[in-house]
C-alpha cells in the first residue's frame, strides 16, 4: 500500500521543527514513531500534504527524575519507558502498560507523545497517564504551555493539542507514600490493542483510601476517568466489598460512547470494565501495602 | 519532490534519491534488490518485513526510507559471515523452525534482536517475543525450539 504524497521535513531542533508547523499549518502533521500515522496514511485515512519528522531532533527522548516528579521527553519509546528503572520505581503501571503495549517492533519506535497525541480509543498509554496525572507540555514557535492531562483527551482520536502544537514533554508528579498503581487489560490477540484496560492509582493511609484515579480505556471513545469509582474508594478501607461496589461503576463514564465492533459488542466491553477495573484496583490496594 | 538520503545497509553506504513516501521495506526491495525482507501483511501485523534499524528490530513497511537518512540498517542477508551462520540461522536450520519460509527472515531478524535484549529467554519469553511476528505454516513450536537452541548455543 502506497500512501498519497507529501513533502518532508527533517528539522533538527524543536524552534525549526515548530516554525514548519506554523509555515504549513492545517496541511502538516507531525510524524514521530510513526505507528499510528503510517498506517493510517496507508489506508488514505490520513493524508496530510506535509510531514515533520520530529525523530531527528537531539534532546526529545529522555527520563528525568526533577522537583519530586518525572519529566518524559515526547520521543521517548515504550521500550524505553518499560526498561528505564526511574519509571519502574516511581510508576510501576507505566512500565508494565509499556512492556505490554504491541510486540517488540513496535514498542521499538512508538512514542509516549505519539500516543497521546494520536489518542487511540484503545490505546493504552492515555489511561495510564490519566490515571498518574500531571501534564503535557505543548509548545509552538512563540509559546508553550502546560495541559492538564485531565483536560487533553476532548473525543475519538482528538486532542487539546492545537495543529501548530508539539508536544517536547509529559510531566508526571510524585506519587504520595502509600500510593499503589496497576494497569489491567483484556488485549485483542493479534494487536495487543486494548479491548478494554483500566489503569488505577490508589493512596492508602492508616487503612483508609485517601486518593484514588482510575482510568478506563478501550471502552469508550476516549480514554477516561472513572470519577464515580473513585469517589467509591476514597475515605473508605479498600475491603474486597468496596472494591467490588467501586468497580461496578467503572463503566458509568462511557457508558453513552461504548464501542462495539467485530472484536466485541458494547455490552461485553462494559462488562470487561468492570471486570478489570476490579483487578486493576485490587493490585494497586494490594501494592499501596 | 525527491530527498536525497544515504541509508547503510548491511555495512554498505546507498546513496539515492527517493520519493518520501517509498517505505523502507520497498527502499530494500524495489531500490537495492534485497529481497530477502519479505512483505506479508503491509499493514503493520505479521512482522515479516522485520529488519534491524540502528541495531533495533522495526517492521520496515511502517518505516519510510527518508526515515532511515543516515541510519544502519540490517537485514536477513546481512547477518551470515560467508557460510558461517549466526546462532539464530542455525538454530532454525537444526530445528527445522521453518516450512515454506515466507515469515523466517523476519522471524529470524526478531529473534537475533529478541536474544540480544534477553540472551536467556524462557520459552514464554520466547512466545511473547516473537509475538509481532505472525507463521503460517509452522504453529510456532519449531521455532520455539529454534530460538531455545540458538540461546543455548549463544551462553
Ligand atoms: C501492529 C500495531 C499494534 C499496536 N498495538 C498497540 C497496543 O497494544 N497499545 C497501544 O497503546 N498502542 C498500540 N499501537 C499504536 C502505537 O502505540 C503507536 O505507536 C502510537 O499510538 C503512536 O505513537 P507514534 O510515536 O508511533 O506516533 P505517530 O504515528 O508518529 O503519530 C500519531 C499522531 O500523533 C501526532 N504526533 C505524534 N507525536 C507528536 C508530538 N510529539 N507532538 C504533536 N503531535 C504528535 C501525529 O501527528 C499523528 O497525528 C499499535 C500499533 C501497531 C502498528
Ligand atoms: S509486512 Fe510489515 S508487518 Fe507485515
Ligand atoms: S514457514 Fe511458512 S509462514 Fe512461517
Amino acid at each position: 500500500m502506497v500512501t498519497s504524497n507529501f513533502d518532508y521535513f527533517a528539522p533538527t531542533s524543536v524552534d525549526e521543527a515548530t516554525s514548519l508547523l506554523s509555515r504549513y499549518r492545517g496541511e502538516a502533521k507531525v510524524l514521530a514513531g510513526g505507528h499510528s500515522l503510517i498506517p493510517m496514511m496507508k489506508l488514505r485515512l490520513a493524508e496530510p500534504g506535509v510531514l515533520v519528522d520530529i525523530g531527528g531532533i537531539d534532546g526529545l527522548s529522555y527520563i528525568k527524575e526533577e522537583g519530586g516528579g518525572v519529566s518524559i521527553g515526547s520521543m521517548t519509546t515504550y521500550r524505553e519507558l518499560a526498561t528505564s528503572s526511574v519509571i519502574q520505581a516511581n510508576y510501576p503501571l507505566l512500565a508494565d502498560a509499556s512492556a505490554r503495549v504491541a510486540d517488540l517492533q513496535v514498542r521499538n519506535r512508538g512514542t509516549i507523545g505519539g500516543s497521546l497525541a494520536h489518542s487511540d480509543p484503545a490505546g493504552d498509554i492515555p489511561a495510564v497517564i490519566l490515571a498518574i496525572g500531571g501534564s503535557v507540555v505543548a509548545r509552538t514557535r512563540r509559546s508553550s504551555r502546560d495541559i492538564n492531562i485531565d483536560r487533553f483527551q476532548v473525543d475519538l482520536l482528538t486532542t487539546a493539542l492545537r495543529d501548530n502544537e508539539i508536544i517536547t514533554e509529559i510531566k508526571l508528579p510524585a506519587l504520595a507514600a502509600g500510593t499503589g498503581t496497576a494497569y489491567s487489560k483484556f488485549h485483542q490477540p493479534a494487536s495487543h490493542y486494548a479491548i478494554t484496560g483500566v489503569a488505577a492509582v490508589v493512596t492508602v493511609s492508616g487503612g483508609t483510601c485517601t486518593d484514588a484515579r482510575v482510568a478506563v480505556t478501550g471502552a469508550g471513545d476516549k480514554a477516561t476517568r472513572a470519577r464515580r469509582t473513585e469517589r467509591i474508594l476514597k475515605g473508605k478501607e479498600l475491603t474486597q466489598a468496596v472494591i467490588r461496589r467501586a468497580a461496578s461503576r467503572a463503566a458509568a463514564e462511557v457508558e453513552d460512547s461504548l464501542n462495539e465492533d467485530i472484536h466485541a459488542s458494547a455490552e461485553y466491553r462494559a462488562h470487561l470494565t468492570q471486570v478489570h477495573a476490579g483487578y486493576a484496583i485490587e493490585q494497586a490496594a494490594a501494592a499501596a501495602g | 519532490m525527491s530527498t536525497e538520503i544515504t541509508v547503510t545497509v548491511n555495512g554498505t553506504a546507498h546513496p539515492a534519491s527517493v520519493e518520501p513516501r517509498l517505505l523502507l521495506a520497498h527502499f530494500l526491495r524495489d531500490v537495492l534488490n534485497l529481497t530477502g525482507t519479505h512483505v506479508g501483511c503491509d499493514t503493520s501485523q505479521c512482522g515479516a518485513c522485520t529488519v534491524h534499524l540502528n541495531g533495533e528490530a522495526v517492521k520496515s513497511c511502517t518505516v519510510f526510507a527518508v526515515q532511515a537518512d543516515g541510519a544502519e540498517v540490517t537485514t536477513i542477508e546481512g547477518l551470515a559471515d560467508g557460510d558461517s551462520y549466526t546462532n539464530v540461522q542455525q538454530g532454525f536450520w537444526d530445528e527445522h523452525g521453518l516450512q515454506c519460509g515466507f515469515c523466517t527472515p523476519g522471524m529470524i531478524m526478531t529473534s537475533e534482536a529478541l536474544l540480544k535484549q534477553n540472551p536467556d529467554p524462557s520459552e514464554d519469553e520466547i512466545r511473547a517475543g516473537i509475538a509481532g511476528n505472525y507463521c503460517r505454516c509452522t504453529g510456532y513450536q519449531n521455532i520455539v525450539n529454534a530460538i531455545g537452541a540458538a540461546a543455548k548455543a549463544g551462553s
